[in-house]
């Protein structure tokens, strides 16, 4: 019985990553800007290059020799199986990794051409450009008014009236304005999960950032719930540059522009999101969007 | 043969049975100890306990000089070693969770915690009261605040801890500088369970005894400040339930139920907090 169904797979299931032959690796330079019959697919500015990143924690290597250019003004998606290093990489964008001793990156992110990894960049100057929401909602134990207002303040001396305007403004972006507009001083840990995400992202772009990080938005979310994040992601890009990281290859499907595949911590393959959903190149993402493995 | 099951549901009713008899058994000598208290307490309590100083033996009095000194020296001993075990606290659960340093700060605190309190009286009577030359109130405090600082600490340290490390990096993600994240994000979110271990370790130390003997003594008198030998209730009970005068011993007895009362207060309401605390945020 388990003999029909094995061989009735179209293909072996491969257990590991095979580095591609040298010849094939120059029919694909991939890596770092997608290309498509020798045009590249990119059409606006990269807003980050990163350039030779590898990341550590403490001696395990957990990104290797990563090279990628996100563009502005789109949703770029990192996909790939558990543990292959899409959240790692997109900690490194804000450098949100150095809370914790033994946490190293070498190599260069260029945001705006800026090296982000420099020793001389300031990390509160590059947080307020690069903005990020977490996995699990993370609202603080104050009010939803403060929690917007926090992360302005860390930024920006606003008058009472500048402050009321800037926490509706982001409230309304995020789409979380009507439902809890009447109840501003309430608990922000008292909203619902996906309201509390929506407050997380309203929190994020308060701070009027640049680029928007977003390490699986919805995953722990009900369905109404992650298709509100989605509509909402999809609003924002006219605004901000997005990267999001997901676990749901349908999510990536139909919110992002770009698609990185991740596996082992390298980078596999980074093209139009239609390419890697219908004409892969290489074979592990084929088998990983298929649903193989992963 | 008996089945499986049947056996489990023996062994099962067997050892609730056990563990109840163990409930009973604690609870029995704290309700005698409680009855005790209240039926040789309760008739010695009268409002001159509270504005009266201690008596000489034979005449009426209450024990409004010890209530005072007590509440004065566990004030000062909580105002030093409050903010010495919040900063402590906070050291070892943001700054340097992971150092050595932490690692050797834990262990010492552990021990202090554990040290018994006549220890502490006898350090503090050869560092304070000899160099002085007399038993005073401020070296009753210090000692207080030694016995404090580990209790304050250890609660401080875990109630941080207890913040996920996510609401910090969500903090820090919106630019927000290291102690900006501590002071307003992880100290409110822990706030509740700070306050109660302080409000513990005011219930720790306004019971003790040993320290205060070394270091502020007793006063049958009022004291005009903290630079004189103090009294305070542990003591005076202490020396007036040793007495072979039945009015001392009324008012020792009255005195442990003071105690006992406010002791009990306070740690119904660091319940009520931390209770609180729990149900509006995690």
């Amino acid at each position: 019985m388990f003999e029909n169904i094995k061989s009735s797979l179209p293909r072996k299931v491969p257990n590991m990553y095979i580095p591609p032959e040298p010849s094939q690796r120059k029919s694909s330079p991939v890596m770092n800007t997608p290309e498509l019959n020798g045009q590249p697919v990119v059409e606006s500015v990269a807003k980050i290059s990163v350039r030779n990143l590898s990341f550590f924690y403490g001696r395990h290597q957990a990104l290797h020799d990563i090279t990628l250019d996100i563009p502005e003004k789109r949703v770029t998606a990192f996909i790939g199986p558990s543990g292959c290093g899409k959240s790692t990489l997109l900690r490194c964008y804000n450098r949100v990794y150095e809370m914790y001793p033994g946490h190293s990156a070498t190599g260069e992110i260029l945001i705006d051409g800026t090296n982000i990894l420099a020793r001389s960049m300031d990390l509160n100057r590059l947080r307020a450009k690069v903005g990020m929401v977490f996995q699990k909602p993370t609202p603080f134990p104050m009010s939803i008014y403060d929690n917007i207002a926090f992360g302005v303040r860390m930024h920006e001396r606003l008058s009472r009236v500048e402050m009321n305007d800037r926490v509706e403004w982001a409230l309304r972006k995020a789409a979380l304005w009507d439902e809890v507009k009447d109840k501003l001083k309430d608990s922000g840990t008292a909203l619902s999960g996906g309201q509390q995400q929506r407050l997380c992202i309203a929190r994020g772009i308060a701070v009027k950032p640049e680029v928007l990080l977003l390490d699986e938005p919805a995953s722990a979310l009900d369905p109404i719930s992650t298709l509100k994040i989605e509509e909402l992601i999809n609003e924002l890009k006219s605004d901000y540059t997005i990267v999001i990281v997901t676990h749901n290859m349908q999510q990536a499907a139909r919110i992002s522009d770009y698609t990185a595949f991740l596996y082992l911590g390298k980078l596999i393959e980074y093209d139009d999101t239609n390419v890697i959903f219908t004409t892969p190149r290489h074979k592990e993402t084929e088998d990983y969007i298929t649903g193989r493995y992963g | 043969m008996i089945s499986l099951y049947t056996r489990r549901k023996v062994s099962n009713h067997f050892w609730l049975i056990m563990s109840f008899l163990a409930t009973v058994f604690g609870l029995f000598w704290l309700a005698w100890l409680l009855w005790t208290l209240l039926s040789h307490g309760l008739h010695a309590i009268h409002w001159t306990l509270f504005t009266q100083a201690t008596p000489p033996p034979g005449s009426n009095g209450g024990l409004a000089n010890a209530i005072v000194g007590s509440l004065a020296m566990t004030a000062v001993g909580m105002l030093i070693g409050t903010p010495v075990g919040i900063l402590a606290g906070t050291f070892l659960s943001e700054f340097g969770r992971r150092s050595h340093l932490a690692a050797v700060i834990r262990f010492v605190s552990d021990i202090l915690l554990s040290a018994p309190s006549i220890v502490i009286g006898v350090f503090v009577y050869t560092i304070i009261v000899l160099r002085t030359g007399h038993f005073s109130g401020w070296a009753g405090a210090v000692a207080l605040a030694l016995i404090a600082i580990p209790v304050v600490l250890r609660t401080t340290e875990d109630m941080m801890r207890l913040v996920p490390d996510s609401t910090r990096e969500a903090a820090a993600a919106l630019g927000a500088p290291q102690w900006k994240v501590v002071v307003l994000i992880v100290y409110r979110a822990a706030r509740s369970g700070i306050l109660t271990g302080i409000l513990l370790a005011v219930a720790r130390i306004s019971g003790e005894t040993a320290p205060l003997l070394f270091t502020a003594l007793n006063n049958q008198f009022w004291s005009s400040g903290l630079d004189r030998p103090m009294a305070n209730l542990p003591v005076v009970i202490f020396q007036f339930a040793m007495s072979p005068y039945d009015d001392w011993q009324h008012l020792a007895w009255a005195g442990a139920l003071l105690i006992t009362s406010g002791i009990l207060i306070i740690n119904i309401i660091a319940r009520v907090i931390q209770g609180g605390g729990k149900r509006a945020h995690y």
